[in-house]
């Protein structure tokens, strides 16, 4: 009911302000929705969203799994840690346009290099983000395993995993968030689809409407992905703990 | 089955760079069905033993020879319980191989039963404690390692637990390691005391105690109190088996 409200009140507010501003500035909320409904009429919607939504899939989850990977093996292994901690203050420094650029210049405006630029943007705060997780492991419960003689698969499920689980938790969040900004610039710089590449049309027209249609649109989508995706399973993850006051 | 150890020496670095002497000697042997008690005073270098004896530190001088593929089952003086798992999940990560029958016997005798679904952090320190307790008798072990398992605990609690452990420890032949500070739970519980000096740990004394747990009078607990006292207190040369 609140979420409601409040958009509402967003909804509201940018209308009062189309009004103040006039049509050319910001249009109202009925004209960028008539260019929702035609777009969507031609499917040119749909197409461009789920081309996005692949790439962010597609780089999320390879940024995910190999800064998880990357992470743990330096919080476990010291010389791990020592050999990649200058690459990862690199990496965390480098500007995500040069990352792009780069990618796009060494690879070919090609997929696999937008995907990639994406990954690489994400990584290192994968990688930071455990590496803490791991170094805050506790002994007590490793040692525990150990004298039980539970085996190391079963260890790493029962035992590690779960204090790992909000800091892939955290990890995700901040990386998913980091993702959605940097997939439309990728888009924008490289490719000849996805929202990005429509909003830089609609930039290069200064066709408002259609930009923000597009804008909104993958704002709603981010939304209901946030909402149906990531916070039940943060729930999930942390329901053994006591409920925050 | 038994176990030998011979531990000469166990020092480490502080983070000062210094090196500390925790043991320096100590010598005893331990057999199947046996409850070996070791007491001594706080901060003595017993958990550091103990570690040593489950195989979790390597680092000492001396040598300890385990049964080959003896089963451990070890109550830690915290319970470390994995707080993301129920108390069944707890002690069945343990023991996967308990069946049923078995694990709610143990949760039976341990007074568990109604907690066998709640998460860790939802009991009191003594329910979590019992926990531990199930958790090392689920497996079977051939050896069972009990670190304070009654420390910070009420009196009444304490003795009730302590009755627990004595019928666990009964009805089956494991080599158990009690370590306390407690004379009462010691003579209470042990078949053999084995008396530690404090810091750098060497054995007092290493005494057995004839009479069967179950018979053990009064008095006779109160004299062999006398005697550990005596011991711990007065001349520290005596090392024989009375």
């Amino acid at each position: 009911m609140l979420r409601l409200l409040s958009f509402v009140v967003f909804l509201a507010t940018w209308w009062i302000a189309a009004l103040l501003a006039g049509d050319a500035k910001l249009p109202a909320p009925p004209a960028v929705l008539a260019v929702m409904i035609t777009e969507a009429r031609s499917g040119a919607l749909f197409v461009n969203l789920g081309t996005t939504l692949a790439r962010v899939a597609l780089a999320f989850t390879l940024a995910m799994t190999l800064g998880a990977a990357i992470g743990y093996l330096m919080g476990r292994v010291r010389l791990a840690d020592r050999l990649g901690d200058p690459w990862l203050i690199l990496l965390l420094n480098l500007p995500a346009l040069v990352v792009i650029v780069l990618a796009y210049i060494l690879a070919g405006l090609t997929e696999v290099a937008a995907i990639a630029a994406i990954a690489i943007n994400k990584l290192p705060t994968a990688v930071v983000t455990l590496r803490e997780g791991t170094r805050a492991l506790d002994r007590a419960l490793d040692e525990m395993a150990t004298v039980f003689a539970i085996p190391r698969w079963r260890a790493f499920r029962h035992v590690i995993l779960p204090q790992l689980a909000p800091y892939i938790a955290a990890a995700a969040r901040s990386g998913l968030s980091l993702v959605w900004k940097i997939v439309l610039v990728a888009e924008l710089l490289g490719r000849p689809n996805g929202v990005g590449f429509e909003i830089g049309v609609a930039f290069q027209l200064f066709d408002i409407p259609l930009l923000l249609a597009y804008s909104l649109t993958f704002a709603a989508v981010v939304l209901v992905i946030e909402t149906l995706l990531v916070q039940p399973f943060e729930v999930r993850l942390s329901r053994w703990r006591p409920r925050a006051a | 089955m038994q176990l030998e150890v011979d531990i000469t020496n166990k020092a480490y670095e502080t983070a000062a760079g210094a090196r500390q002497v925790v043991l320096d000697g100590v010598k005893f042997s331990l057999h199947a069905g046996e409850v070996g008690v070791l007491v001594g005073p706080s901060g003595c270098g017993k958990s550091t033993m103990l570690k040593i004896l489950v195989g979790l530190d390597h680092d000492y001088q001396g040598h300890v020879s385990r049964p080959a593929g003896a089963r451990i089952g070890m109550v830690f003086q915290e319970p470390r319980l994995l707080p993301w798992r129920s108390v069944e999940e707890n002690v069945r990560l343990a023991a996967p191989h308990a069946d049923e029958a078995k694990l709610s016997a143990l949760f039976t005798i341990l007074e568990l039963t109604e907690h066998r679904s709640h998460f860790p952090g939802e009991l009191s320190l003594g329910l979590a404690r019992r926990v531990a307790l199930a958790r090392a008798f689920a497996i079977d072990p051939d050896f069972l390692i009990l670190d304070e398992p009654l420390a910070s605990l009420d009196d009444a609690l304490a003795a009730r637990l302590r009755e627990q452990i004595a019928t666990l420890v009964g009805s089956r032949t494991v080599m158990t390691l009690l370590v306390t500070h407690n004379m009462d739970d010691a003579v209470r519980l042990g078949d053999r005391l084995l008396l530690l000096s404090p810091r750098p740990a060497k054995l007092l004394a290493d005494l057995p105690i004839r009479t069967p747990r179950s018979t053990r009078g009064e008095a006779e607990i109160a004299a062999i109190k006398a005697d550990i006292a005596r011991r711990i207190n007065g001349d520290h040369s005596v090392r024989d088996a009375s």
